[in-house]
């Protein structure tokens, strides 16, 4: 049991690896490849929102960290000439550090009222964006580099994109190479102490005050890895792009990462990127209908919440209890 | 016997109301101490003031002689105060089991990030959890239901699974909310002979809020008595069953004004 779930993990991750670009080159669908990536990304921010979903609080606040990752990124690698590597990482510290400041007094709120702020912060952080000189208001970062060369000790780790024949299939690789390492994490996290104190608190906060956990402590840890993620998948879009300005994540952006996790499965670790594929493909799909298109969507959306309110993987997992 | 807890001149207001008035009394180690009273005297208050879930406005809380009043609850429960809850509160999608294990979080040595990498100490910690686990199931007779889901429990397991919770963060002192409500006879009988060896086999001293009288004088060392947030005796189940002011306050005094 153990062994085959180990085998068909290994296999899914060839497949994303080797398959997936295999399968776009026989079709010739190239485009896939920065959709996929795009698929990618945007799922490793829905994977903090279902962290914070973890906690019991409703997150929708994500794109602001996004914005804020993408930014920071963006006038490191344009302003003091980092590399795209280095500021990866930074963005998304640079997000979780501030999402402390953020977290500590508005974590204190529950359910409603918290999803009330955090829907505010990504037009706040927009309007920031616009305001600060930093930021270069509306006109926003443009022409930015690809991601250079990443070498340790004279050893090449990642050429340079420019060099590359198809930097398409490296952004996709990066992408994917991100998202495994992000749900890797997520899903120690889930199953380690660390997630089952999460769950208690998002059980009974006070229950969980009285065995003993700083829920306070343990709400901005869940929040802050929350953001990192957001911050992640911020300068990863950024890099792909090659621009950003404020209106890159808006509250609509912010929604669909909650609606991801919603739409994958609340219980699931792997829900979000679920969600994030079926809702980025059903949307995209849904295109020829022309004027229809959100209509259909949304009725179509509300009618899956309705069907399946645990989400899409709440049907395997009701098969496994009946088989 | 040695004083645990001091409950010094404890007060507490909210706005022009006195919830809690200049309430003091001790619990000695390994006692069984009954806080009862009329519905809304304020018990529920000294509790929640007592586990630092509200700050006093006025008076303190000693534990061994240090202040534990005004803290936070979960650095009071580290100290060893500790309390469960009037209503079930449970983590209710978790089985029973899982639910004693989180509640282990205070034995745990490893860091959280230990706990992340799976550590050498976290994995033992785990172990030590578990084991530690199947003890409290055993010991409160929960095994036919330790797999199961909590929110599928009847009324009296919760109970019994709220008590495992507080056990398993070995405390000092249990403070129990209504632990005999909403049960029949045999239950609450159950319930008061764990209680019992909660305090003989495990050395926990236990204070509870309960209405039942049968079973609190069955159960109690010393019962303290509390009014409109004042209290207006304290003594053994028999000083208490004796006191005038106990039964007026129970009772309803006759009121001479209008004759009667």
């Amino acid at each position: 049991m153990h062994n085959n779930k180990f085998i068909l993990l290994a296999l899914g991750v060839i497949a994303l690896y080797v398959g997936v670009p295999v399968a776009i080159d026989i079709s010739g669908r190239i485009d896939f490849f920065y959709t996929l990536t795009s698929v990618a990304l945007l799922s490793i921010a829905s994977a903090g929102v279902w962290l914070t979903f973890y906690i019991g609080r409703i997150n929708i606040g994500q794109g602001a960290y996004a914005l804020a990752g993408g930014y920071v990124s963006a006038i490191l690698i344009t302003q003091a000439g980092m590399s795209f590597w280095l500021s990866l990482p930074i963005a998304g510290l640079f997000c979780a550090v501030l999402s402390v400041f953020i977290g500590l007094p508005i974590l204190r709120l529950r359910g409603v009222y918290f999803a009330m702020v955090t829907l505010v912060l990504t037009e706040v952080m927009r309007l920031v964006a616009l305001a600060l000189p930093v930021t270069q208001g509306a006109k926003g970062i443009t022409s930015m580099p690809l991601p250079g060369e990443l070498s340790v000790f004279g050893i090449t780790l990642i050429p340079d994109f420019a060099t590359l024949e198809n930097p398409k299939i490296a952004f996709y690789w990066m992408a994917i190479t991100i998202m495994i390492i992000a749900y890797a994490v997520l899903w120690r996290i889930v199953n380690s102490r660390l997630g089952h104190l999460c769950r208690s608190l998002q059980q009974n906060e006070e229950l969980s005050a009285s065995i003993g956990v700083n829920t306070a402590y343990l709400r901005v840890l869940a929040y802050s890895i929350s953001s990192f993620f957001g911050g992640i998948a911020g300068a990863s879009f950024v890099s792909i792009a090659q621009s950003i300005y404020p209106s890159s994540f808006q509250v609509t952006d912010s929604v669909n990462f909650m609606l991801n996790c919603f739409l994958g499965g609340l219980g699931f670790v792997f829900g979000p990127m679920l969600g994030t594929l079926i809702l980025y493909f059903g949307w995209d799909l849904l295109f020829t209908t022309g004027q229809y298109q959100l209509l259909i969507y949304s009725t179509l959306l509300i009618m899956l919440m309705l069907a399946l309110p645990n989400g899409v993987l709440s049907l395997f997992e009701k098969k496994k209890v009946s088989s | 016997m040695s004083t645990l807890l001091e409950v010094k001149g404890v007060t507490k207001r909210f706005g022009g109301l006195t919830a809690v008035n200049n309430v003091s009394f001790n619990v000695n180690k390994g006692d069984i101490l009954s806080v009862i009273g009329p519905n809304g005297a304020g018990k529920s208050t000294l509790f929640k003031l007592i586990s630092s879930f509200l700050t006093t406005s006025d008076g303190e809380v000693l534990l061994n002689g240090k202040r534990i009043n005004n803290l936070a609850p979960h650095i009071v429960a580290r100290l060893g105060v500790v309390r469960t809850f009037q209503e079930t509160t449970i983590f209710k999608s978790m089985t029973v089991r899982e639910n004693i294990i989180v509640s282990h979080h205070l034995r745990s040595k490893a860091s959280l990030l230990g706990f992340f990498l799976g550590s050498k100490q976290a994995r033992a910690d785990e172990a030590e959890f578990g084991d530690s686990a199947d003890q409290i199931i055993a010991f409160l007779g929960l095994e036919a239901i330790a797999n199961e889901l909590a929110s599928n429990l009847p009324q009296g397991h919760l109970r019994a699974l709220g008590m495992s919770i507080g056990l398993a963060t070995n405390p000092m002192i249990l403070l129990l909310d209504e632990p005999f409500a909403g049960m029949n006879h045999d239950e609450t009988m159950h319930m008061v002979s764990l209680v019992r060896r909660l305090r003989d086999e495990r050395g926990v001293t236990v204070m509870l809020v309960e209405h039942d009288m049968p079973a609190v004088m069955k159960i109690s060392d010393r019962i303290v008595v509390i009014n409109f947030g004042e209290k207006i005796a304290e003594g053994t189940p028999h000083d208490i069953q004796n006191n005038e002011k106990v039964i007026e306050a129970y009772l309803g005094s006759e009121d001479a004004a209008i004759g009667m």
